[in-house]
């Protein structure tokens, strides 16, 4: 009989050797004899155990890990087809508390099946959601997104439901779904995770995307970083197309839907939606003014849905569990899960699913165990480059976007990037004013230009050079981007500059009363 | 003023018979004429196939595509993807976003310049090995991340990128 025994083929299992592994595991099987299938699952997203092995044991999957190709031998003499004891077992996958303890909806099914199995897919409540959206009415399927409180999860936190309420209230036949598959901000790689690990939710709430707001045709657009997102999304897409699910007669229901996936070419601006929309369109990727709202006159000038990858990879577990058990979770007006992301200088790097409100304690301590260095936590950034930097003083902030916002920062995508007590502030605020630079569109003065004299500003104030009258120069220049900036990435770049400043001002050679006076 | 067809203007479109490249240009942007905007990904497909941009992609997509000149040249001047200088042997990106530098990429970048002895963005003199800055591979969590003539790895120290190029060079010495 053979035993199933699975290895990710994330990439970020990959770039810690799970391709090495899986290659060493056949060989060394074969030359034992040993009758063994292999299958690629996704990541389960506790990435510091990566290459993270599991078998298949009697049903139960028994976890290895972090496993090199140098281990295989070693672990199957020790009996690893039987889950037997090892110093790199960690027991039945189900129990390991840092999973257990989560309440994963959106990433339910991640690491547990074969990406491009729809068998395995439908097996573990694939396409539930699609198949009640299509029992429904658009606007009954508009209602049951709205009622679930499912906001964006891309970072601004739009409600989903009113968008997609203005979209199908939107006079006009053609319309569009864009999935932003952009994602450009460093921290952030649970959009990736689910492309890879379970792309079949993605297209699944696109689907229903496209029957809630009367649209036939869907883009994902995804950047360039990420080819083998790439290559498990065509490869899904051609799949659901050959199942009847794609195309001209979605799952027998006579309606029609189809996606394709089109790439970036490296410009981290066209992760905000209008200018991601000229880039789908083949133009520079130039961010457009609103209104027009892209809801009305969006791709090629057509009524648009766009969403994130998680908001859509959210939207199957709400039509096949109910908007109520979604909305169930959360706090206040943030409803439902967040899919969090521990990165940086982070002990326990991964993905941690869980209804908002948990606090950044828990996150960045209880899950992620820390910094790695074994540092003391100097700075933690939330919500991305873009996002204000916290102190280890407030760590016990709920991840909530309203009680973000009232503290100066921002929940933004659930990307929290830890940095310990080596970290350099003013070293970290040049950066975003430098990153600003490279990657603004250069449309609106404040971005283009205020990014550049912001590190010239920045490089003035760390080399002593009339500190008090830069820092009061390089403030103004902060309220001319935050006031006239056209969009979120001159908008907010202030926001990690700021924050730099006031809480860690000796980086800059400023007294705490000089920053405030 | 008479007529005159592209191939006579500077920098205009190539007479395709004299020029393999451009008609296979031409045929690139011709498979995709049907779709809608498509300027992306036939920039994409032309660099896949050459590794860069030949000179007459602008003029020759430009012409197929019924855009300016200077509508193509502005989105290929915008996207850091595309190049127009053949990429190096061997190819090293590093990644400088926040979570990697969290964990020393910037240390790592200064590794790499110095031991190539290259600047971020160039290539070495014989083109073996270019140096370029990435923002992100979406591996936050297991940094700092660095791609070695296409392929991710994580946790690179600066010994670790050293061994990756050396293995990179004399795998493409042995082929």
């Amino acid at each position: 009989m053979t035993t199933t025994i699975y290895i990710p083929r994330d990439s970020s299992a990959r770039a810690v050797g799970a391709d090495e592994v899986a290659v060493a595991l056949t060989a060394e099987a074969a030359r034992r004899g040993d009758d063994v299938t292999i299958v690629r699952n996704g990541s389960r997203g506790m990435l510091w155990l990566e290459p993270f092995v599991e078998v298949d044991v009697e049903g139960t999957r028994v976890g290895y890990g972090p496993v090199q190709a140098d281990d295989v031998a070693g672990l199957l003499d020790a009996g690893l087809l039987t889950g037997a004891d090892h110093a790199l077992r960690h027991g039945a996958v189900s129990e390991i508390a840092w999973l257990a303890r989560q309440d994963r909806l959106t990433y339910a099914r991640m690491g547990v099946i074969d990406p491009l199995d729809l068998d395995d897919y439908q097996a573990h409540g694939g396409l539930a959601g699609l198949r009640n959206a299509i029992a429904l009415t658009p606007q009954g399927v508009v209602d049951a997104v709205a009622a679930s409180g499912l906001r964006g999860r891309g970072g601004a936190g739009f409600p989903a439901g009113r968008k997609w309420q203005t979209v199908l209230d939107a006079p006009g036949d053609t319309k569009y779904i864009c999935c932003n598959a952009d994602e450009g901000d460093s921290g952030t790689y649970a959009d990736r995770m689910l492309m890879e690990g379970d792309p079949f939710t993605l297209l699944e709430g696109m689907t229903i995307a496209g029957l809630a707001v009367g649209a036939t045709q869907g883009f994902i657009y995804l950047r360039s970083e990420y080819p083998d997102a790439r290559d498990i999304l065509r490869e899904a897409i051609e799949i659901a197309r050959g199942f009847g699910w794609l195309g001209a007669d979605v799952l027998g229901s006579g309606r029609t839907f189809d996606i394709d996936v089109r790439m970036g070419a490296g410009a981290y601006i066209c992760g905000e939606e209008t200018s991601m929309l000229d880039s789908l369109e083949g133009k520079r990727g130039m961010v457009r003014a609103k209104p027009p709202l892209p809801a009305l006159e969006g791709l090629f000038g057509k009524p648009t849905v766009v969403n994130n990858v998680l908001t859509l990879g959210s939207v199957p577990f709400v039509l096949a569990e109910g908007a109520d058990a979604y909305a169930s979770r959360g706090l206040d007006r943030s409803l439902g899960t967040q899919v969090f992301q521990l990165a940086g200088n982070i002990k326990q790097g991964g993905v941690v699913e869980l209804g908002f409100g948990v606090t950044l304690r828990e996150l960045v301590e209880d899950f992620g165990g820390g910094t790695a260095s074994g540092r003391p936590i100097r700075a933690i950034q939330v919500g991305g480059p873009l996002g204000s930097y916290l102190t280890a003083d407030q760590l016990d902030l709920p991840l909530e976007y309203e009680t973000f916002a009232a503290a100066g920062a921002m929940v933004g995508h659930g990307g929290i990037v830890v940095h310990d007590d080596t970290a350099d502030m003013a070293r970290l605020a040049r950066f975003a004013m430098e990153f600003c630079s490279e990657e603004s569109c250069g449309k609106c003065t404040p971005c283009r230009v205020g990014s550049t004299r912001g590190v010239e500003v920045i490089d003035k104030i760390t080399a002593g050079d009339d500190r008090q009258g830069n820092l009061t120069l390089l403030l103004d220049l902060c309220d001319v981007m935050t006031d006239g900036s056209l969009c979120a990435m001159g908008g907010l770049t202030p926001m990690p500059v700021r924050s730099a400043i006031s809480k860690f001002p000796e980086d800059f050679g400023l007294t705490a009363q000089e920053v405030t006076s | 003023m008479t007529e005159r067809s592209l191939s006579e203007i500077p920098g205009g479109a190539s007479n395709d018979a004299a020029d393999p490249v451009s008609a296979r240009v031409r045929a690139v942007a011709e498979s995709r004429i049907a779709e809608p905007g498509p300027l992306l990904e036939v920039l994409h497909d032309i660099q896949s196939e050459f590794g860069y941009l030949p000179e007459v992609t602008v003029p020759v997509v430009a012409q197929v595509l019924n855009l300016s000149r200077a509508e193509v040249h502005g989105v290929v001047s915008f996207y850091s993807d595309f190049r127009s200088s053949p990429p190096a042997d061997i190819g090293v990106e590093i990644c400088r976003g926040e979570a990697c530098q969290a964990v020393g990429a910037e240390a790592l970048v200064a590794h790499a310049a110095k031991s190539l002895g290259i600047g971020v963005g160039d290539q070495t003199g014989d083109g073996s090995v270019g140096l370029e800055q990435i923002f992100c591979f979406g591996n936050c969590a297991l940094g700092p991340t660095a791609s070695v003539a296409g392929r991710v790895h994580g946790r690179v120290t600066p010994e670790r990128l050293d061994a990756l190029v050396n293995e990179a060079q004399a795998g493409s010495k042995g082929t």
